[in-house]
């Protein structure tokens, strides 16, 4: 929270503890003034939520560790469909959430073991690649597991996901509190998504400042200095990865529930891209960084949807390129151009937790690498 | 045995495209130490850019014949992916030489998505059907093994192509120059090397193959779209890390091992999971062999040319 409080201009500098005020009364009065707009600005507050959740994980990969993880999508894949194989019509199977979580969390931190424990002993640009093909591999089974027994229900994807449950709360309906007041139940899931993501930043806060985090980022600035003052490269790589993926997992069961429907459509290679680009947007190894970088990059999509059509269509009389459009080169070009000008993003790391060259982001002459 | 003969027949097609692309990848990784994820993209904009050029020459001039219309289009999408390799290299790559290694890979993919974005604002979302110029009548030299005239040709390009490349590679100036950059920069600065052109050199020769190989793959299927370079490159990449990343010989015997394992796989793959599994999972087999290389043999068939720090 302190280092969201840092991010605000002026304030978090000069005025820490206002600052902090200033960013619980949004937190909290975020759907209000969301609800203000419309609900469709609900629903993308919703889900901005799971992108920051999304976003932290793949930081702790990424931004910690300095593994770059293409597949991430695939992690978000295995927590959905967990839910959909444990709470829904789909098998028949109706087990309450909190059973279902953390099997999806369970599994994806599997699959993350899987995954790394052949490669992260290898250098770390195999790691790109091979969760680059993960991610594709998901998405075939996903696909195509519907034959000869119907495992996955293929390219149409599981129907009617059972909603998060609380003591009997049934969070997904709206509750109608007089005849003519009722609360919408995009709000309770705001609040709950809110819990998770306050839950997961302090835990990864406090991993971030832990011998393991130290750790990460030992390995991350110089493998094999880390190497040489006995850190066990490959377990704590192994760790960062599978947690990561454990992130991937919880905010993959939250989005089923969420969308009460999952299929293999949402997760494609594009949605890892988007979601490498929040963290690299955001400043890598920034908790700060990382959840603005999240929000500006899903709220802008939707603000392009809004106000990209007529603005060309005042600017230039037609429309040159339509919002879907607009937003992967957006994307694309967050990647490219916060590396080329900004490398530690728009937030940067502390230099405490991060190499301090990075910090300076004046261009580097060219010249042969040692 | 036809079924047998028939998939290695596929297979060796498949797995020369396969060759020239790893190609690409693994002369980069040699020098640079990079992943150029956009390597692939740059196959499919020569697909793509060679399909218009197609298709301008016949409305312009219907009488040319169908070689005539291949050359037309091989001539215009290879400078223009020639062009596209050293822009992408000057702009995007060449100032991040010094950086952390997360960085160029970040941008490598930037760049991919980049491409794929771009392709998709020119051309469209949707598939476009590449005229099939080179006859793809089947004939059968033996009994119920059917070849096309165009895999033929697909085979003897690369196979040409990949002969030229290692004679420039061993035996010209340049190709000295090229392998002692890989082996250390400074020292080959030191030594006269100008590091930087001979990068972009590298750059540019992987890029004509890949234009090369875009236009293979879509006279072979007959369809060119804005993120058929996505896969392919992804297998591309496989053969080089199969056949030892950084060696240029390691990259044509991976793309042919590659692309039998393939296709006899997918062959076969119905008859070996007693049905559970169909040849919709084809492309898992690349995934497979990715895996098995890594955890037995992570320096490749043929080793590395450069070993590098774990």
């Amino acid at each position: 929270m302190n280092e969201l409080a840092a991010v605000i201009p002026w304030l978090g500098t000069h005025k820490p503890r206002a600052a902090r005020w200033v960013v619980i009364v949004l937190m909290i009065t975020a759907p209000l003034i969301a609800a203000f707009f419309g609900r469709t600005w609900m629903r993308v507050l919703d889900f901005a939520l799971l992108y920051v959740m999304l976003a932290l994980g793949l930081n702790l990969v990424v931004g910690f560790a300095g593994l770059l993880d293409l597949g991430y999508i695939a992690f978000y894949a295995v927590g959905a469909y967990t839910w959909a194989f444990l709470a829904s019509p789909h098998f028949g199977l109706h087990l309450p959430f909190w059973i279902v979580l953390p099997a999806g969390a369970a599994f994806a931190a599997l699959a993350g073991l899987i995954l790394g424990t052949p490669v992260l002993r290898l250098r770390g640009d195999y790691l790109a690649i091979v969760t680059l093909g993960f991610g594709e591999i998901v998405r075939i089974f996903m696909n195509n597991l519907n034959y000869p027994v119907n495992i996955t229900n293929g390219p149409q994807g599981i129907n009617a996901l059972d909603p998060i449950i609380i003591f009997g709360w049934d969070i997904s309906r709206n509750w109608q509190v007089t005849d003519n007041l009722s609360v919408n139940s995009l709000f309770f899931y705001y609040y709950a998504f809110l819990a998770c993501v306050i839950g997961s930043v302090i835990f990864i806060q406090r991993m971030q400042v832990s011998r393991m985090g130290r750790a990460w980022a030992a390995i991350r600035d110089d493998d094999l200095a880390a190497k040489a003052i006995g850190i066990n490269v490959r377990n704590v790589k192994l760790l960062a990865f599978s947690l990561g993926a454990t992130f991937g997992g919880v905010a993959g069961g939250l989005f089923g529930a969420f969308q009460g429907f999952v299929s293999p459509e949402s997760f494609s290679l594009m949605e890892s891209i988007m979601v490498l680009a929040m963290v690299v947007f955001g400043g890598m190894g920034n908790l700060g960084g990382v959840i603005v970088g999240a929000l500006i990059l899903s709220f802008l999509p939707e603000v392009l949807r809004h106000h990209a059509v007529p603005l060309q269509q005042a600017v230039f009389g037609t429309v040159i390129l339509d919002p879907e459009v607009l937003r992967l080169l957006i994307y694309a070009l967050a990647l490219i151009l916060m590396m080329a000008l900004r490398p530690a993003g728009l937030i940067p790391a502390h230099s405490r937790y991060s190499r301090p060259e990075l910090l300076k982001a004046e261009p580097v002459p060219a010249e042969g690498r040692a | 045995m036809e079924t047998l003969l028939q998939q290695i027949v596929n297979g060796l097609v498949v797995g020369s495209v396969y060759s020239l692309v790893a190609l690409g990848y693994t002369m980069v990784y040699g020098i640079l130490g990079l992943i150029n994820f956009a390597h692939g993209d740059v196959m499919m904009i020569g697909a793509l850019v060679a399909l218009q050029a197609i298709l301008f020459a016949q409305k312009m001039w219907p009488s040319l014949g169908p070689l005539a219309l291949v050359g037309i289009g091989l001539v215009v999408s290879i400078p223009t992916c020639m062009l596209l390799g050293y822009v992408v290299e000057r702009t995007a790559y060449r100032r991040l030489r010094n950086a952390p290694r997360l960085a160029p890979l970040i941008t490598a993919i930037g760049v991919s998505f980049l491409l794929q974005t771009l392709a998709m604002i020119i051309w469209g979302r949707g598939y476009h059907s590449f005229p099939q110029l080179i006859s793809t009548v089947p004939m059968q030299p033996i009994e119920g093994v059917f070849v096309t005239p165009v895999q033929i040709t697909t085979l003897l390009v690369s196979a040409g192509l990949m002969a030229a490349l290692l004679l420039v590679v061993n035996k010209t100036p340049l190709g000295r120059a090229m392998r002692a950059t890989a082996e250390n920069h400074r020292v080959a600065s030191l030594m006269g090397v100008d590091a930087n052109k001979i990068i972009a050199i590298t750059f540019i020769i992987g890029s004509a193959l890949a234009a090369i190989a875009g236009v293979m793959v879509a006279s072979n299927y007959g369809i060119a779209h804005y993120t058929m370079g996505f896969l392919p490159g992804l297998k591309a990449f496989t053969a080089a890390v199969l056949g030892g990343i950084g060696n240029i010989g390691g990259a044509m015997l991976g793309g042919i091992v590659l692309g039998l394992v393939e296709s006899i796989g997918a062959g076969y793959i119905e008859t070996w999971s007693f049905g559970f599994l169909n040849s919709s999972y084809q492309d898992i087999f690349a995934f497979i062999i990715l895996g098995a290389v890594l955890i037995f043999r992570p320096t490749g068939l043929l080793g590395e040319r450069v070993a590098d720090r774990a």
